[in-house]
């Protein structure tokens, strides 16, 4: 059998791998070799170094959108995983309409990102009219306002692994600890937290890139306003790219320190959480 | 073995599907060449789709019986993509010639030009706004100096020069200034309250903002919510004041200084500009604190329903205006008076941001098919009829006296010259980069929020300028 899928491998696997190679690694080795270029469109580049990467350090709204990006993240993983476990415990308790709930939840998390930054956007300026203001009035509205609709959007996705994760402890484990006379956080602590463990991994590493690379709802909700201050990196990207003749391959070398960022960062939080995983 | 042949067929019939993916793809690169190799069946072919004139047919017959070259024109105008695309039609039915019409959606022209010019079929005809645009493309412009378009222009001003060359060829020229409700207007000067008597007393800043201002007082005598609409900060909205607005003070900068563009700009005009925002956001239906969600749509809908009685927009308004009600003659359009001297002889803001450009990369025959077909639609019947009528464009050729537009507000706008007012040129397109644009607008919209001061829009104006220049230029 074994042999079998050796032998097979390159008829299966291929089609995927040349998809994989067409779609995503020519792209990528094209985007780093595009970030040493100055070009206007992508086949007529033209060498010139690293003068690119120069260029990214005098540009102040890239160091702003990092740390505006860096504290958004680290609050909306937070948040959506605290949410998103909260809600898994609760609709594995077996209460009336567990499925219902289940689907509810889950259901925003199949709109497309620019139509929900809008939905959001006329929610809440419609709340904001009320002190005759609007997102735009200061880049905290603008933060806390990506803060909820990331919420709303990603608790339900995340919601589900959790609950895959639960419903995965062994009965016989949670038996045993309430004969041993373990009370509910004593369980949560010692069994629940970590069985899930595997689950808190996959749910941050996908929250943490996720917030990381936001885009479509940054870009529909505030667009940057007030003057780039709730503008995040991948918004910073695209305008860097499309804001001024010539400066392409900035946007281009920004693009590959973003991904060097979030590839070092992704990896250390995988790292920090997969250490903490137990076998039943 | 059962396991093996389903393998086998299963392996089959993925690499089928692949084999003819890829085939598909290679079959519509290759259509190019293989209508190359055809020309010479192709003269009886074009003959079939003239006599034949199956419109379904044609186009596809057409795509192989040129007579060698087509056009790819990326069309930057949303507002008319169906009727280029119905023009394009009637142009194949009538010479076989294949034309293709893309149009890119708002806002986003450049991205998409980007990205088509860099494949194998790129727009052989497509459009750059002005100096700045022309700066990123020049490279890929042919010289149209010995085309017959070019020979058609009724003045060379509107031919985008590069040097000696002729880069590009502007084929619409708008106006834009302070459209008015005239119904609201009349009604006003009627009231005691009036500040003036009839419209042409309306003729510098001054008078302007003391209409402005009485109106707001009594709107609800009049029936409105405000004297403008609402200056939206949304990006439907936004380049109405970042840009269009913006002109003026660079406008009358240039005029004191004669020059006509420049690496730094001093902003003197700069207080003006301040004065024409604050009226905008004060005597307006909304608070200037919401201005950032407001968008075109709204601006639009406040001065269709009469809710304001003036709107700063221009000729290309028009369409949604009437398709929201608005009645021709209710229309009226007053120049942007800013409170400069001599303005009473100010005209409307008139000149061009689309120029056509052709792809001097495509092939020769591809070259020759677009000159041809610029060419056609600036002279033929069809072409003129649809670009003034369908389109409701004002054309700068020659064959177009024949052709007086329909829209009033271009009408108000040729008035306003015989009259013998001096028209405002469009400077905003020496305007150094988008970013510039968007620095000047996020500190517009913070200034009328109240969360930044107007010394911001002063630095991202002057400064920014200056910068930003540095930045494309080095």
């Amino acid at each position: 059998m074994d042999k079998a899928i050796k032998r097979y491998f390159p008829v299966f696997a291929l089609p995927t791998l040349v998809a994989f190679t067409i779609g995503f690694i020519m792209p990528f080795i094209l985007g780093v070799y595009l970030s040493f270029c100055e070009f206007t469109t992508v086949t007529d580049a033209k060498f010139v170094g690293i003068k690119n990467y120069i260029r990214i350090w005098g540009d102040s709204t890239f160091i702003h959108s990092l740390w505006y990006t860096a504290l958004f993240t680290i609050v909306s993983v937070l948040a959506i995983n605290i949410l998103a476990f909260a809600v898994a415990m609760l609709l594995t308790k077996g209460i009336k309409g567990t499925n219902i709930f289940r689907t509810i939840f889950f259901m925003p998390n199949l709109i497309g990102g620019i139509i929900l930054g809008y939905i959001w956007q006329l929610i809440l300026n419609g709340i904001l009219a009320g002190m005759e203001r609007t997102l735009t009035y200061s880049s905290s509205y603008g933060f806390w306002g990506l803060v909820i609709l990331m919420c709303w959007q990603q608790v339900g996705y995340m919601m589900i692994i959790y609950i895959a994760g639960i419903q995965n402890i062994p009965g016989d484990l949670i038996e045993a600890a309430k004969i041993d006379g373990a009370n509910n956080t004593q369980l949560l602590r010692h069994v629940t937290l970590p069985m899930v463990m595997p689950s808190i991994t996959i749910c941050s590493f996908l929250t943490l890139t996720n917030s990381f690379k936001l885009f479509d709802q940054n870009l529909a909700l505030t667009a940057g306003e007030p003057s780039n201050k709730s503008e995040m990196l991948a918004l910073n990207i695209f305008n860097t790219f499309y804001g001024r003749n010539g400066w392409e391959g900035v946007g281009q070398a920004k693009a590959v320190v973003f991904f060097i960022l979030v590839a070092l960062i992704a990896i250390v939080q995988l790292r920090a959480t997969r250490d903490k995983e137990v076998q039943a | 073995m059962k396991k093996k042949l389903l393998s086998t067929v299963l392996s089959a019939v993925i690499l089928t599907t692949m084999l003819t993916g890829c085939s598909k793809e290679d079959s519509t690169q290759t259509q190019a060449p293989a209508a190359d190799t055809k020309t010479d069946d192709s003269a009886n072919k074009v003959d079939d789709a003239k006599t034949d004139d199956t419109t379904d047919n044609t186009q596809t017959d057409a795509s192989t019986a040129s007579g060698g070259g087509k056009v790819y024109y990326l069309n930057f105008k949303p507002e008319q993509a169906g009727d280029w695309e119905e023009l394009a039609a009637t142009y194949t039915a009538e010479t076989g010639v294949e034309v293709v019409v893309q149009t890119a959606a708002s806002g986003t022209y450049e991205s998409t030009l980007k990205s088509e010019m860099a494949k194998s079929e790129a727009p052989t005809m497509f459009q750059v706004n002005g100096p700045v645009g022309l700066a990123t493309w020049k490279d890929y412009c042919y010289d149209l100096s010995g085309s017959e378009v070019y020979g058609q222009l009724t003045s060379d001003e509107f031919a985008l020069k590069d040097g000696d060359e002729v880069k590009g060829i502007a084929y619409v020229v708008e106006t834009y200034g302070l459209i008015y409700n005239a119904d609201i207007l009349n009604d006003y000067f009627t009231k005691d309250y009036a500040v003036v008597k009839s419209v042409e007393e309306i003729n510098s800043f001054d008078n302007l903002k003391a209409v402005a201002d009485s109106i707001q007082e009594n709107a609800d005598d009049l029936g409105v919510k405000g004297a403008f609409t609402s200056a939206g900060m949304d990006s439907s909205s936004d380049w109405r004041f970042k840009t269009h607005l913006a002109n003026l003070p660079i406008y009358y900068e240039y005029q004191a200084d004669g020059i006509s563009s420049t690496e730094a700009i001093k902003g003197t005009y700069l207080e003006n500009y301040k004065n024409v925002w604050d009226l905008y956001i004060t005597d307006s239906v909304c608070a200037p604190s919401m201005l950032s969600s407001k968008t075109g749509e709204d601006a639009t809908a406040d001065f269709a329903l009469g809710e304001a009685v003036f709107y700063q927009n221009g000729t290309w308004a028009y369409t949604d205006l009437s398709a929201n009600g608005m009645e021709d003659e209710s229309l009226g359009m007053l120049p942007i008076y800013i409170g400069v001297d001599g303005e009473e002889n100010q005209g409307l803001c008139t000149g061009s941001e689309n120029y056509w450009c052709v792809n001097k990369n495509a092939s020769e025959e591809d070259i020759q098919a677009t000159l041809d077909f610029m060419n056609w639609c600036v002279t033929s019947h069809e072409g003129c009829d649809s670009l003034s009528y369908v389109m409701g464009f004002v054309c700068p050729f020659k064959e177009f006296e024949n052709y007086p537009a329909a829209n009033p507000l271009v009408g108000i706008a040729n008035d306003y010259v015989s009259s013998g007012k001096i028209p405002v040129a469009w400077t905003f397109t020496t305007m150094p980069s988008e970013n510039w644009k968007n620095g000047v607008g996020s500190a517009l919209l913070e200034y009328a929020q109240g969360t930044g001061e107007w010394s911001a829009v002063e630095t991202a104006f002057v400064d920014g300028w200056a910068s930003e220049y540095a930045a494309v230029n080095n």
